[in-house]
């Protein structure tokens, strides 16, 4: 007997909002525990939360990037469990009337692509994070009150491939709409993962099990692989998958039961008194809408379409949103697409990679590398002086011409000019020469190099070759003649 | 001679201090002569910091001098223990906040602060404000100061007795379900609670947060405007205040009632009432009508399901409230071992009186899943209906006149084994809070046994300046006779 795995996720993201969801107090991250916190965030009595704006735009902004359909009338909810990192041991949450509602994300895994459907978007509040010691325990409320954005999946994921595919997917299309730094580090994305088997032929989904508060790409594919597989074993076996909550361990790469069915909370959800309902008016959410980017997907296909990119050079472009849009400005400036993309793809990116540095943090800008492009389009100076000026200019601001003019790297132009060091090659290397002449092919770029060197690099290596192949040839047909 | 603040109105010492008659801290010592003197058979001050509102008083002397000017420059004014005033305890009648001081302004205290007024002392109330008596009290039982051997009336019992008492001109309060009109009706002073929205809730401890309300407890109506008018608007801090103008109160106290209707719910006057107290409201809307009131019978056809209603919903929004008082942030923390768990289970079991428990466990009974569409659900759709019969009634008249309570102040413990009978006690005010709409607490009258008795003036959302209009008339009508 086959069986399948059917597997939900619920995403939860950090959003990108300067202050908290309902205090003034800053979101950044790494400062000393409980620095950036308040009444309201620590949920001291009396205290009341004020919806941040923020973090409703960018909940919807994120909705409409994933074609959810924006309810128009949402509410908030309490959910009430006790925890020592729960500040008002409720959270401050959506239940009946999310944000975003359905909507999807295509991925592509193997040359195929599949839809995930995504049954909602809701807007919560983070909770404080523990950390435990030998005899006590502590708590940073830092993180308490952070807007938290969970998207839940239906159960159309069906391996742990899949679901790799999806959150890069989803990180790529978030990163895209700027809603969230997306830093898995920082604990920015952390995601539960429900999990059942069925058997091949059957309809009903299986018993699911769900794993908690993943927060690493290879945690998930590892616990997924791991947990189809056991419950595979458990179903195959004559067996039933118990409903349970479970907590990957990653050191012995095992999940481990953290509480079943029957000790599953009563959330007591109620509607949130101390909050009015979000309406939102078709304006608004039109308003939101116009400053959405394009989503990767579409934009991969119109670098395919406009500057003329094979799908792998379009894929590479467009994975991050920043290297996308530094090659689009590179190309209308320099109206050469093929060109900015081979600088990009090859030279920049590897800066990039040495350095360690997300393109806006480099010096270099669009306008600068357009002009590097176009004064070798023009054969102002040759390929080789460009690549060596880029370093340079992705450590600092400089403008290429004015470098080339105060430096006097103008390639040394007319066929005069570089057949008279031709000559001088020729006749400075007898031996080279004598060396092409007896059949020796590779000679002839040692004569190319050799006049480069006499132009300091500048000649047209073109040109160069032309002329020396020229002038071997004229030599190779006196020597018959003779 | 030692300034006499028995009788003395917050608008009397706005004009003694402005005319300089007296100083505020001639006017704050003799506060706290009376306090010392009174408060002992009362109970109606839990904390004073003696040296705290004397650095006040004098820092509003000096700002008088300096030529700062403050509606309410140099007033004493005392503060029920549910509301949070930076560097104060803040301990709502119960253990569990032992320890805790509040490290901010609510925002009504911050208004008064910046009117002049000055913060002194915590009065007593019930728990968490879950009482009709202030019997529940960590601090034990505030008494009636008109007659000891009663209850002040609850929650904001303490307010009540410290200005009937004559320990404080005026003093502020909160209503949930009555908890300031019903101790003003029986210690025979004014309380107002405002429409749901019209003051700030920031800082007040949260009871039942659809439901809260914080006014004023004062010796005149006109003290009332005077203060509502200092609290009230928009606060960017409470997303639940209203963005409506606030109109000046003073000016609509103009002392008659020509051209108004006002309505008798018939609902409001029930067989089991006591007697005395139907007498005395029913003689309060014949005056009304001779000071030019036009007077309609209406129908509150929902009254009967209100207190259910009102007890499902306040105790469900309780129970969550009431989470965050876990010891592990602040107040007091049960000493032992165990998991956290542990912990909660028994620092809320001491920290927590009996009635506090009653209602965090109805309430999260009633939030329960599987019993949520039951109770809370329908508690909700009453709740619209009770709002539909407020709005039926005022589309007919302008205000209601209604009894506060069907009994006068209950004796002292007599209730205490009996919830329910307290709840019952609650009917006349519940369905204001219920309905967001405002209501007005005035003396009417008193029993032979000289028990006071309140009338009640119902006005829609945001009506605030026709009750305070009805209230004032009223009261002027009866000047001199002693209420």
């Amino acid at each position: 007997m086959n069986y399948l795995p059917s597997v939900g996720l619920e995403v939860h993201v950090q959003l990108k909002t300067n202050t908290k969801m309902f205090c003034g107090c800053t979101t950044a991250y790494g400062a000393p525990p409980n620095t950036q916190v308040c009444p309201v965030c620590l949920g001291y009595p009396g205290a009341m939360p004020v919806m941040n704006v923020a973090a409703i735009r960018l909940t919807v902004l994120s909705g409409l990037m994933l074609g959810c359909r924006i309810g128009a009338h949402s509410k908030f909810d309490r959910k009430s469990y006790f925890y020592p990192d729960m500040p008002k041991n409720y959270q401050i949450t959506q239940y009946d009337q999310p944000l975003c509602l359905g909507g999807g994300l295509v991925i592509e895994l193997g040359g195929q692509t599949k839809l995930i459907r995504l049954t909602r978007i809701h807007l919560e509040e983070d909770v404080g994070k523990s950390t435990h010691y030998a005899g006590c325990s502590g708590v940073d409320f830092n993180r308490a009150g952070v807007p938290l954005m969970e998207i839940v999946t239906e159960p159309d994921i069906s391996s742990a491939d899949e679901a790799v595919a999806f959150l890069l997917a989803l990180k790529q299309t978030l990163l895209y709409a700027g809603v969230s730094e997306c830093n898995l580090e920082e604990g920015n994305l952390r995601c539960d993962v429900n999990i059942s088997v069925r058997p091949e032929g059957t309809g009903k989904l299986g018993t699911k099990a769900e794993i908690k508060n993943m927060n690493t790409f290879k945690g998930v594919q590892a616990a997924l692989k791991y947990e189809v597989a056991r419950q595979i074993r458990c179903v195959a076996g004559g067996g039933r998958v118990v409903q349970e909550t479970l907590r990957w361990d990653p050191d012995l790469g095992e999940t481990f039961s953290m509480r079943s069915k029957e000790d599953a909370h009563d959330y007591r959800y109620f509607p949130e008194p101390d909050l009015l309902p979000v309406v939102l008016a078709d304006a608004q959410i039109e308003a939101w809408r116009a400053t959405l980017p394009e989503r990767p997907a579409e934009r991969r296909a119109r670098f395919m379409h406009v500057y003329g990119l094979p799908a792998y050079d379009a894929g590479v472009l467009t994975a991050e949103r920043g290297v996308a849009d530094f090659f689009e400005a590179t190309a209308r400036l320099c109206g050469n697409g093929k060109a900015a993309s081979n600088w990009i793809m090859t030279d920049v990116m590897r800066l990039l990679g040495e350095s360690g540095r997300s393109v806006t943090q480099c010096a270099l800008t669009p306008e600068v590398l357009a002009e590097l492009i176009l004064l070798v389009e023009r054969r102002t100076i040759n390929l080789p002086t460009a690549k060596g000026l880029l370093p340079e200019l992705f450590e600092q601001a400089g403008r290429p011409a004015e470098l080339v003019a105060t430096r006097g790297l103008g390639q040394v132009g007319g066929e005069d000019e570089i057949g008279r060091l031709v000559e001088q090659a020729l006749a400075a290397n007898p031996r080279v020469v004598q060396d092409f002449l007896a059949g020796k092919q590779a000679a002839a770029q040692a004569l190319v190099g050799q006049v480069m060197k006499l132009s300091r690099g500048k000649a047209d290596p073109q040109m160069a070759g032309r002329l020396v192949a020229e002038r071997l040839a004229a030599r190779q047909g006196g020597a018959a003649v003779s | 001679m030692a300034l006499d603040i028995d009788q003395l109105t917050v608008r009397q010492a706005v004009v003694g201090l402005r005319t300089g008659a007296y100083s505020s801290v001639a006017l704050t010592q003799a506060m706290l002569e009376a306090i010392a003197t009174r408060n002992p058979a009362v109970n109606a001050f839990v904390w004073l910091d003696e040296a705290d509102a004397m650095r006040q008083a004098e820092a509003a002397d000096r700002a008088r001098q300096a030529g700062q000017q403050g509606v309410l420059l140099g007033v004493p004014l005392a503060v029920k223990d549910v509301l949070n005033v930076d560097g104060h305890p803040c301990s709502c009648g119960s253990k569990i906040l032992r320890g805790y001081t509040a490290l901010y302004d609510a925002t009504a205290i911050a208004r008064l602060r910046a009117a002049g007024a000055l913060l002194v002392g915590r009065t007593n109330m019930d728990e968490f404000a879950m009482g009709s008596t202030t019997e529940n009290s960590a601090f034990g039982p505030t008494r009636n100061p008109v007659a000891l051997d009663h209850v002040a009336g609850g929650s904001s019992g303490g307010s009540a007795a410290a200005v009937a008492g004559g320990m404080a001109l005026a003093a502020l309060g909160t209503d949930t379900g009555g908890s300031i009109r019903q101790p003003a009706s029986f210690c025979g002073c004014v309380g107002l609670k405002p429409s749901y929205g019209r003051i700030s809730r920031y800082g007040l401890v949260a009871y039942a947060s659809s439901l809260d309300q914080i006014g004023p407890i004062t010796r005149t109506v006109a003290d009332a405007a005077l203060l509502l008018g200092v609290m009230a608007g928009r606060d960017a801090l409470d997303a639940t205040t209203l963005d409506q103008p606030v109109p000046d109160y003073n000016a609509a106290l103009t002392g008659d009632l020509r051209g108004l209707r006002l309505g008798l719910p018939r609902e409001y006057f029930v067989d089991g009432m006591d007697p005395e107290v139907a007498v005395a409201v029913r003689a309060a809307t014949a005056r009304c009508r001779e000071l030019g009131a036009q007077i309609v019978e209406v129908s509150l056809p929902h009254t009967r399901y209100a207190v259910a209603t009102y007890y499902i919903l306040a105790a469900a929004e309780a129970s969550a409230n009431l989470a965050r008082f876990d010891g592990v942030r602040y107040g007091f923390r049960a000493t032992g071992e165990g998991a956290p768990i542990d912990m909660y289970k028994q620092t809320r079991a001491q920290g927590f009186g009996c009635e506090v428990q009653r209602r965090i466990i109805l309430g999260t009974y009633v939030l329960s899943s599987g019993y949520y569409d039951a109770y809370y659900l329908r508690a909700q759709k009453v709740r619209t209906l009770i709002r539909r019969d407020f709005d039926a009634a005022f589309a007919q008249c302008d205000a209601l006149l209604t009894p506060v309570a069907p009994t006068p102040a209950y004796r002292m413990g007599e209730t205490m084994d009996d919830p329910l009978h307290m709840y019952l006690g609650d009917i006349f005010t519940v369905t204001a809070n219920l309905a967001g709409v405002c209501g007005l607490s005035v003396p009417c009258g008193r029993t032979a046994g000289g028990l006071p008795i309140g009338l009640q003036v119902l006005g829609p959302a945001f009506g605030e300046e026709r009750v305070l209009r009805v209230g004032h008339a009223y009261e002027q009508s009866r000047q001199g006779e002693a209420l």
